[in-house]
């Protein structure tokens, strides 16, 4: 007799959201979450939380340099220019 | 203007692209190099000495691989040499094996006792919102190497997981693990924040 898989509790379903939004899971793993997932609303929320703070980290831009940063670093392109 | 663009502006000699290099990539240099070396400073050095690899470099480009690629292996291989002179050891994540969730807000039996609020509605339709967008940015800048250097380049450069191991000489379950742990944190963070000001 093959022994189904035991379903799984929140605090191990959160450990896999990273990587199912990854795509890495393998399909086992991969169903068991989805079958929790679509029992539980607080893991489906966290799993929506992660979704967006991904989507917010890729859309961050660039920080906004102080101005000395980039002063400075353009002093050295004109000295490099100049030197050549 | 894309990367291309501007470097092909860059090799004209033309200073407002290189200045727009510079604002588009010296924080992730910056990020990345602090995972080799021993301090912020030393951090922004290798940023630095990175920039000028490149205007002395960059005739010999060929473009084979992305103009980043290019540029963040420059800076690695720099930051490597800096951190060893430095006698530095790589950073681990102390709690690599450890919950992202804490404990506390599960049940003996592992359910939520203190569930999360969802914040769908607040972040997603307001990605536009700079608020919650600092939040984010706040949060990555406050995670602990090697989280910090790992989640830069996977989630906010954009590199895939297998990039970023070539890059940093990790395995790609390692890249996952810590990308898993620095996300989970990050979330943390920007929950905690909204919590605190109804962003």
């Amino acid at each position: 007799m093959k022994l189904l898989p035991s379903p799984l509790v929140c605090r191990d379903a959160v450990e896999l959201v990273s990587d199912y939004l990854d795509g890495t899971l393998s399909r086992r793993q991969r169903r068991r979450l989805e079958k929790h997932l679509a029992q539980c609303d607080a893991c489906s929320a966290y799993l929506d939380q992660m979704r967006a703070t991904i989507a917010a980290s890729g859309t961050v831009g660039p920080e906004d340099l102080p101005s000395e940063v980039v002063e400075g670093l353009v002093n050295l392109f004109r000295q490099y220019r100049a030197d050549e | 203007m894309d990367d291309a663009e501007l470097l092909k502006s860059l090799l004209g000699g033309d200073e407002s692209a290189f200045s727009e290099l510079v604002r588009r990539y010296h924080s992730t240099l910056v990020k990345v190099a602090r995972y080799y070396v021993a301090s912020a400073a030393s951090a922004e050095d290798v940023a630095q000495d990175t920039w000028i690899a490149v205007l002395k470099g960059i005739e010999k480009f060929e473009g084979r691989s992305t103009f980043k690629t290019w540029l963040l292996r420059i800076c690695v291989n720099r930051a490597r040499t800096s951190g060893v002179k430095e006698h530095r050891s790589i950073p681990v994540d102390p709690n690599e094996s450890g919950p992202t969730v804490s404990a506390h807000r599960f049940d003996q039996g592992g359910f939520w006792s203190d569930p999360p609020v969802p914040f769908t509605e607040a972040i997603d339709t307001r990605l536009d919102n700079t608020a919650v967008l600092n939040a984010v940015r706040d949060a990555i800048d406050a995670l602990a190497e090697p989280q910090q250097a790992v989640v830069t380049l996977r989630d906010v450069e954009g590199l895939s997981t297998q990039e970023v191991a070539a890059l940093l000489g990790l395995s790609e379950a390692n890249v996952r693990v810590i990308v898993h742990r620095g996300r989970a944190r990050v979330r943390e963070i920007v929950e905690e924040a909204m919590k605190g000001s109804k962003i």
